[in-house]
């Protein structure tokens, strides 16, 4: 396992190295001189020529790479220019939100996509299978921001039962943070769901046709047994895997779930660094977002170690 | 004839009664995808003769109708400064079908050389566009669209490159894998046996049966750069108004979501329409152009 752990770290570096130049370089697409442009409107000569210091921009560029990543190894992820405050500092502060919300949509997604996808293996080609099917292909098929809009005009507008915008902290008042995450996260989860639903299906199928089932079912278990004890078991492997893929749609869809509901997250947080040219926020928020997609894909493949003994005998 | 015949063994697999249909026929025997087709064709007509088929100018401001429930007259009602939302539709059509095709394009033009060149070369070459392609997957496709459309500035032509680029991975990965597993057939050992130069093989011999596997994830392509597009306007960072766009037309309608619902309806339904018919198609590809399913 630990041999394991070294070898599979070993691999992330590289990548690590490279998702940091990558997101450096989105710099360089800025027309003109940055530290200009990172001025904002007024370009006060003061500011410019702090900027200029500050990004090395008279040395060249490979230099400048290795000053901007000696900072983000030490946490300087930049300092936005609009809030004069870190980056860093800025995404801790609005990580919570976002997360509490990714939380919610994950169970949301869990609850719909693995029982519709068992439901659609065992039940194959009946109208429960074409049913989840359809499902699945309109949660494929929704912009996600149009669902929130939808959401918001049934059960804010017309029914009055949901708060449509806002975000009210747990510690709070528990009620009323649930009531404002309920709508995003489910716009959120709908998509994973469909996701989930069909890599249950396939898995589960797979699954069902192998010959433990049917000894299991020789023995004379119950059928509900079978499936969730002995079937859905083995099934939920590749599911954590490609469920881990996922995670880039939960956080592209955070950032259009959280301004449809005005929801002071991550999300919210590189939209408004996008609308007043705050580049540094963009770029921390990027290099984050791409460093958390690399480590927890790390630690779907560990749980994907730990969950499989085969694996792990190998 | 009857010789040969005669001489098979009796146990000889018989050949099939009916050959092998095209593959267009087999995907319009699937009702999804013939559906699917239908609808995108119906999109590509309004985008054309937008001019023609738009009962108004999707421009033309109206104080006198603003935010007008639909009616004989606007069949989809009117927008906050009186515009015509169903002509705000139509041309919204041509812009996300634009962005979708070129947004592919840019990802198929890059990522298939580069992916062949990976694939075929191996080595040192395979290992860096490999590593690079890693970095570009580490970021999820919607935030990367974001970010290098923020950077290059918003407009429609840098929404699709931004989503161009940011889609060019997923290509590299699939022709470098396709590349890897065709390269190991033995037509690809007799091809180079024979002289034929390196390039020549991978042009010739590779890239052709790397090509149905490319036109399935392009179609798939299609469909989440539509998406992409509409979210990058919906974030003002795709079309600039007044142009219309499906996406920055919503953008609006939130704001009016209590008092003009019908403005955030139809961008809406038109997205999912034609995003829904460009999955159904990709699925219908799949399966038609999957030997096993023959």
């Amino acid at each position: 396992m630990l041999t394991f752990l070294v070898r599979r770290i070993a691999t992330i570096v590289p990548t690590l190295v490279f998702v940091s130049m990558l997101i450096f370089g989105l710099q360089q697409l800025l027309p003109g001189d940055p530290a200009i442009v990172l001025a904002g409107e007024d370009q006060d000569p003061s500011v410019v020529a702090y900027l200029r210091a500050k990004l090395h921009l008279d040395e060249p560029l490979p230099v400048r790479y290795l000053y901007w990543i000696t900072g983000v190894l030490q946490g300087d992820l930049g300092e936005s220019m609009r809030l004069q405050r870190p980056v860093l500092a800025l995404i801790l502060e609005k990580l919570p939100v976002t997360l509490e919300l990714a939380a919610m949509a994950i169970l949301i997604a869990l609850a719909i996509g693995i029982p519709a996808g068992i439901i659609s293996a065992i039940k194959r080609n009946s109208a429960w299978d074409y049913a989840a099917n359809v499902i699945a292909l309109w949660g494929l098929s929704t912009p996600n921001f149009w669902l929130g809009i939808m959401l918001i005009l049934l059960f804010s507008v017309t029914l009055g039962w949901l708060p449509a915008s806002g975000f009210v902290s747990p510690f709070e008042d528990l009620k009323a943070n649930l009531a404002s995450l309920i709508m995003p996260a489910f716009v959120l989860g709908n998509a994973i769901a469909a996701v989930l639903m069909r890599h249950t299906r396939s898995a589960m199928l797979q699954v069902l046709s192998s010959d433990y089932v049917r000894t299991a079912r020789a023995k004379g278990l119950s059928e509900r047994s079978v499936i969730l004890i002995h079937a859905l078991r083995n099934a939920l492997i590749p599911i954590i895997t490609l469920g881990a893929l996922e995670l880039g749609t939960l956080l592209s869809g955070a950032v259009l779930t959280e301004q449809v509901f005005t929801i002071p997250g991550f999300g919210k947080l590189i939209v408004d660094a996008v609308f007043n040219r705050d580049y540094a926020v963009v770029q921390g928020v990027v290099l984050f977002t791409a460093t958390a997609y690399i480590v927890l894909n790390l630690l779907a493949d560990v749980a994907y170690v730990i969950v499989n003994p085969q694996i792990r005998v190998q | 004839m009857a010789t040969v015949a005669a001489a098979l063994p009796a146990s000889a697999p018989a050949r099939p009664a009916v050959p092998r249909a095209h593959p267009f026929r087999r995907l319009l025997r699937r009702r999804g995808a013939a559906v699917g087709l239908g609808v995108i064709a119906l999109f590509v007509v309004l985008a054309l003769l937008a001019s023609f088929i738009a009962p108004h100018d999707p421009l033309a401001t109206s104080w006198t109708a603003i935010r007008k429930a639909p009616n004989g007259a606007h069949w989809f009602g009117t927008d906050e400064i009186g515009r015509d939302v169903l002509s705000r539709v139509v041309w919204g059509a041509r812009a996300s079908l634009l962005a979708g095709v070129v947004s592919v394009l840019i990802s198929l033009s890059i990522g298939v050389p580069v992916g062949l060149l990976a694939g075929y070369a191996g080595g040192t070459v395979d290992m860096l566009i490999s590593r690079v392609t890693d970095a570009m997957l580490a970021c999820p496709f919607l935030i990367l669209a974001i970010a290098l459309a923020a950077f290059l500035g918003p407009s429609l032509t840098n929404a699709m490159i931004a989503i161009g680029i940011s889609a060019t991975p997923v290509f590299i990965r699939l022709t470098r894998a396709q590349t890897l597993a065709i390269k190991a057939e033995d037509f690809i050992l007799a091809a180079r046996a024979i002289g034929n130069a390196p390039w020549r093989v991978a042009l010739r011999h590779v890239l052709p049966n790397v090509v149905p596997a490319l036109i399935v994830q392009a179609t798939l392509a299609i469909a989440a750069a539509v998406i992409a597009e509409a979210s990058l306007s919906f974030l003002g960072l795709g079309q600039q108004p007044p142009e219309p766009s499906w996406g920055s037309m919503l953008n609006t309608a939130k704001n009016y979501v209590d008092s003009a619902p019908w403005m955030a309806v139809w961008p809406g339904v038109s997205i999912f329409v034609l995003v829904l018919s460009f999955n159904l198609v990709g699925d219908g590809l799949r399966d038609a152009l999957d030997p096993r399913q023959a």
